[in-house]
């Protein structure tokens, strides 16, 4: 063995550690480019979340400000109680047809009292005015019969290609093209808006009001869907949370280490990762066609999602109990306490700061949830409140991520704009709920 | 009885139970607590499980097999003719049950009153005009045998109703009582109530396979139902997928499943790379502050629900490469496509892929590195030498699982990539896949008996056995490779 | 005792190829090393010696740059290899360490076969022109961590499939054939067993033809048997440096004679 290391070696190495020999520089290079890679993945990263928040937020802030317009009207007796004694029942006979014309002709007449120039005929100025507003004003006839023979000043929404003219959607140049509004009609809009009689503000009905029928964008809101989220979320922290620590107590302190916990186990590790979409093919199968539960109600979205959320919180409460070190178990254990005891006394309190989060954090998923429910109903359109628990739980309702899909298979465009604004909706209370789960492990969270 | 006071009564029976079992137990040992075997709470407990949990097993048994008899014995009632009229034995349920709930409402609004509801005829009365007047709207006229099955269904309700409350308020009265019979000094309160625990924990434990259980078994039997009506060879290996509802339709997967691969891919393609050199850069270069702002800003992007990311396809990413790559390029003018799905779905994998690796590149052990270091190797040479190679088996298997959550995504497919089946290589062209098929075909008024409607347990099922078999094989794979190395 | 036997080496002058002056190494707010001044000489054995946590590591670290690895950790002083300060802003340190290669405590073998194992130093930093060059500088490497009869069958064996002795010749193997000036080796006995360490010891004694070996061992009778030059740390000071019979037979510090003597430590 020859030492020929040094001599046969074919490195041009620079003797001296100053000067970068060729090869290093190159290394160095590749280095740089390498490093650069990370660097540029992060920002893809970034900038992808950056473009998906701005095109919602562009698309969907909008949906919270509405445009109305305020009117006098005449509740003239003759239309709307033509017997004229305020029996409430006579007056529900006068449907919402009834209340259009009443309507239209206000609003004529005022336009005409203002001194706006125009020349639109009746029927396009009666277009104006959302289709949703004859039935709030019946509505509001209903609730108070005392206002028939009164004139009443009213806000009501306009229709919505007005209302995108206000936002922007709807140009002059579009209108020349829409069957559903006309050039005129935006000009008089605009008139209507300098003298102070149409306005765009901040729109409660967009969070309160239930879903609008297709042509009637305007009205649309997400009073239900956020009430069907609601119940959802009641019935899956109801079930998943005792059932998931029931669950997650009796694998970690309990089980035998057999055949069973180890199927089990990998059971529940391969539950967390099925598509959510089957588990909806399980719900419309079992919850549906098998045990004759309604379809649309929350109460059968809220199993589906228990269903789901079930293996986030049981390996989260499991990680929890796993952090209690031993030597409290011990230590109850040493003062004669049963392991029951041990457990619930010691083991749980400890451990419930992460249990909760792991809670928060499943439920968050489920609110988000949207393929299973679509099995299950939840795409109906559904008007009606659903009553108060536990009745409430078995009538139809609509949740909000569903309530998206719902709006984007409307071909009206204001829809966009509306389900991006359940989305920022969705995101909020998404938000509030990681929050505080930040908060609870920021706040609670023990080191052993 | 409305099921909440059934609950409630049981409930307070229970709490009744609690305070009498602990009275009996304190007073059996002369008001001596130290000399029972157990503290005294135990024995209260005792009592209130005892009364409690067996009444509302009961109960949840009960509610899910009385739908099921009630509708057996029904159908029994209504003669073929009718059936073979309305379509299928469902459908005139469905009847069925309108009109029964309908009386109900009738009732319930003070309309009619139980006898005139029970003693309805269709040859005197308009069912259908007078369940409209207060609200209730039927589709069709009510014929006589309906109306009879409904009159039934309803009276069966009401009798199972009512032996149901009985059968449960007794059932908890005897608990009660048993449980407070027991009670003395020398039972072991305690040990009872921990072992009624212990087997609640175990209950809790099994739902996990029942879940599965009842997956498997929901999706298998209505796929057999299918394959009866529908050659399973037609299925597998059909190349057209054209479903209509009169009948002839063509159910063939190979379409649906390579939208579904296509877009897989692309969606990998995205986020494997991205995900795992933010990964890295993450691990290996990043500062403190830079982790502290951008690890979090990316697990965002892992938060986000689905069916933003669809809108986002919808919206934003569809018309962009449209306009900018597939007009220009003349492969198309489709919004939605292959293309866009892929992207966006690349971008809800980009966190998944990148917390499951730097997870794993985390793994790795330092000494390794310092090995690395101590030969003069630059970072980016001990990061692909070194540190990638021993990560391997942890990054094979992170992509096998992104691979399987693109597989089985929903929203984002229904929303980005269209609904045309097309065996086609353009990415630029609309395509379908499994999943949005399954929502197609499930959603809305569907007829449980028809080949269309059933198609989707099918092709639930094969969704299944494959995001299934790709874990299976994610785990496998991982442990393959440890065992080399150990 | 047999043991304590120092070996009767004749020492001459011989050239100093690193030279440490007053180098201070903070980890933030501890002051680990301070004030250390030591020559390595050319083709010698010099150990670090001194009880746990007196910073005999972390100087050993500072002499190949490992410390840049780490953030809170911060050098002051000169260390020169030949003249050159190796902390100077001009310097790779990746550069340095191919000069100055390193052994650990824990044998790190990587997740790759022997071959590949022992091929990664020359492979990165070019030292082959051909598959052949590079099989010899392999074997080359291997026979003189005195590895090679016991792996020849099996180069395509994964490394960690060794046991733990064959496992650290492998490691130094590694760094052998990346034809390091300098080798400096970290308590690389610590996770063998007796027999091993017998064979790794003799190793580092036949390496000192070629190299200059700096070791750092918790046993003094390690240092005793292979060493030339002893340096004795103590609480982050170099108490005493010399000639290795001088410290372990005629020390002129107290805290050297109490550390040999077993009183500290």
């Amino acid at each position: 063995m020859t030492d020929a290391t040094a001599g046969s070696a074919p490195r041009t190495p620079a003797r001296s550690l100053f000067a970068e020999d060729a090869r290093t520089k190159r290394r160095n290079r590749a280095e740089a480019r390498f490093r650069a890679y990370g660097l540029a993945a992060v920002v893809i990263g970034i900038l992808a979340l950056i473009m998906l928040l701005i095109s919602i937020l562009s698309n969907g802030l909008s949906s919270f400000r509405q445009t109305y317009v305020t009117f006098p009207v005449e509740l003239a007796e003759a239309r709307l109680d033509p017997q004229g004694n305020r029996n409430p029942e006579e007056i529900a006979a006068v449907t919402t047809f009834g209340y259009l014309p009443v309507m239209a002709m206000a609003f004529i007449e005022h336009v005409d009292a203002m001194g706006i120039e125009h020349d639109l005929s009746p029927q396009e100025m009666a277009a104006m005015i959302s289709g949703e507003a004859p039935a709030q004003l019946r509505a509001m006839v209903l609730a108070n019969p005392d206002l028939v023979g009164q004139t009443v000043t009213l806000e009501m929404l306009v229709n919505g290609r007005i209302d995108g003219y206000f936002k922007g959607r709807v140009t002059m140049a579009s209108a020349e093209r829409d069957n559903n509004v006309t050039p005129g009609q935006l000009v008089l809009a605009q008139a209507l808006a300098d003298a102070g009689a149409m306005e765009t503000r901040f729109n409660w009905n967009f969070i309160t009001a239930p879903d609008a029928s297709g042509q009637r964008p305007e009205a649309a809101g997400l009073g239900v869907a956020i009430i069907g989220s609601f119940y959802m979320m009641l019935v899956v922290l109801a079930l998943a949370l005792p059932i998931g620590v029931a669950a997650s107590i009796y694998l970690e302190e309990f089980a035998p280490k057999n055949r069973l916990t180890d199927i089990i186990e990998v059971n529940i590790s391969n539950l967390a990762a099925v598509p959510s979409i089957v588990f909806g093919i399980l719900g419309l199968a079992i919850f549906i066609n098998f045990a004759g539960l309604p379809q649309s109600a929350p109460i059968v979205g809220g199993l589906v999602l228990t269903l789901m959320t079930l293996p986030t919180i049981i390996i989260a409460t499991r990680a929890s109990l796993r952090a209690v070190p031993p030597s409290i178990r011990e230590a109850a254990l040493g003062v004669g306490a049963s392991k029951m005891q041990a457990v619930f006394h010691h083991v749980l309190p400890l451990a419930a700061p992460g249990i909760l989060t792991g809670t928060i954090i499943g439920l968050a998923q489920a609110l988000g949830e949207t393929a299973p429910l679509l099995l299950i109903g939840m795409v109906a359109f559904v008007r009606e409140y659903p009553a108060a628990p536990l009745d409430g739980l078995f009538d139809p309702a609509s949740a909000l991520p569903v309530q998206v899909y719902n709006w984007t298979q409307r071909s009206d465009p204001a829809f966009v704009e509306r389900a991006s604004g359940a989305i920022i909706v969705l995101l909020v209370f998404l938000v509030f709920m990681n929050a505080v789960a930040i908060m609870l492990r920021r706040r609670f969270e023990r080191r052993w | 009885m409305p099921l909440l006071w059934i609950i409630v009564i049981v409930l307070l029976l229970g709490a009744a139970g609690f305070v009498l079992g602990r009275q009996r137990a304190v007073a059996s040992a002369g008001g001596d607590a130290r000399i029972l075997h157990s503290l005294p709470n135990y024995y209260g407990t005792n009592v209130l499980i005892l009364s409690v949990v067996p009444a509302l097993l009961v109960m949840a048994v009960w509610l899910i097999i009385q739908p099921m008899v009630i509708e057996s014995r029904v159908t029994g009632m209504i003669p073929e003719a009718a059936i073979e009229e309305a379509g299928s034995r469902s459908l005139v349920m469905s009847d069925v049950r309108r009109v029964a709930d309908g009386l109900d409402t009738a009732i319930a609004a003070g309309a009619l009153t139980p006898e005139q509801a029970r003693g309805m005829r269709t040859e005197l009365t308009d069912v259908r005009a007078r369940l409209g007047e207060i609200g209730v709207a039927l589709g069709g006229e009510v014929s006589s045998e309906v109306l009879a099955a409904a009159q039934s269904y309803r009276g069966l309700k009401r009798s199972g109703n009512l032996m149901m409350t009985v059968a449960v308020l007794a059932l908890a009265a005897l608990g009660l009582a048993y449980g407070y019979i027991r009670t003395n000094r020398e039972f072991r309160a305690r040990n009872a109530v921990e072992v009624a625990i212990l087997a609640i924990l175990m209950l809790a434990s099994t739902i996990a396979i029942l879940t599965t259980v009842g997956i498997v078994f929901s999706m298998l039997f209505e796929t057999f139902n299918f394959f009866e009506l529908y050659p399973w060879r037609e299925f597998f290996f059909g190349l057209e997928w054209r479903p209509s509802f009169e009948g002839g339709s063509d159910l063939g997967l190979i379409p649906l499943l390579w939208g579904t691969l296509y877009v897989s891919v692309i969606a990998l393609l995205v986020s494997v790379p991205i995900g795992l050199f933010a990964a890295i850069y993450m691990a290996e270069y990043a500062g403190k502050r830079m982790r502290a702002v951008a690890k979090p800003l990316l697990e965002i992007l892992a938060g986000i629900p689905t069916i933003v990311y669809g809108l986002f396809a919808l919206i934003t990413v569809g018309p962009l490469l449209r306009d900018y790559f597939a007009a220009p390029l003349g492969l198309g003018s489709s919004s939605s496509s292959v293309m866009t799905a892929g992207v966006v779905m690349g971008i809800m994998l980009i966190p998944f892929v990148s917390s499951l690796s730097d997870d794993i590149i985390n793994a790795v052990p330092q000494s390794l590195r310092d090995g690395s270091y101590g030969l003069g190797a630059t970072q980016s040479e001990t990061v692909r030498q070194v540190i990638l190679p021993a990560a391997l088996p942890g990054i094979v298997g992170a992509v096998l699982l992104a691979a399987s959550r693109a597989i089985g995504e929903t929203m984002i497919v229904v929303l980005g990539a269209g609904a045309a089946a097309a065996l086609s290589l353009n990415p630029f062209e609309a395509m379908t896949t499994v999943t949005v098929k399954i929502v197609g075909q499930l959603t809305g008024d569907t007829d449980f008996s028809s080949p269309e409607a059933l198609v989707a347990f099918a092709l639930g099922l094969t969704l299944f056995v494959l995001t299934l078999g790709l874990n299976v094989l994610a785990l496998y794979i991982v442990r393959k490779y440890r065992e080399q190395y150990e | 005792m047999n043991d304590m036997r120092v070996t009767e080496r004749t020492v001459t002058d011989k050239q100093i190829k690193m030279k440490a002056r007053k180098v201070q190494v903070f980890y933030g707010d501890n002051h680990a090393i301070k004030d250390v001044d030591v020559d390595i000489e050319d083709k010698t054995v010099t150990a670090f010696i001194g009880p746990s946590g007196c910073g005999k590591s972390t100087f050993l670290r500072c002499l190949n740059r490992m410390n840049d690895t780490i953030d809170v950790c911060r050098v002051e002083g000169e260390i020169d290899l030949e003249g050159e300060d190796i902390y100077d802003a001009k310097v790779d340190p990746v550069q340095l360490r191919a000069k100055v290669g390193m052994v650990f405590q824990k044998p790190n073998p990587f997740p790759k076969s022997i071959y590949d194992n022992v091929a990664y130093g020359p492979r990165i930093h070019g030292l082959a022109r051909s598959k052949a060059e590079l099989d010899e500088i392999v074997e080359k490497s291997l026979r003189r961590a005195a590895i090679w009869n016991e792996v020849k069958d099996r180069l395509q064996a994964p490394g960690t499939g060794l046991s733990g002795g064959q496992q650290q010749r492998l490691c130094i193997a590694r760094a052998v054939a990346t034809s390091p000036e300098v080798l400096l080796m970290d308590e690389p006995c610590s996770a063998l067993d007796p027999i091993a360490t017998a064979q790794v010891e003799e190793l580092i004694d036949e390496l000192r033809e070629r190299f200059s070996v700096v070791i750092v061992t918790h046993s003094m009778q390690q240092a005793a048997r292979v060493s030339q030059k002893t340096a004795f740390f103590h609480l982050g000071n170099l108490v005493e440096f010399g000639e290795t019979s001088k410290i372990f037979t005629n020390p002129d510090d107290p805290r050297t004679e109490s550390y040999i003597t077993g009183r500290i430590g």
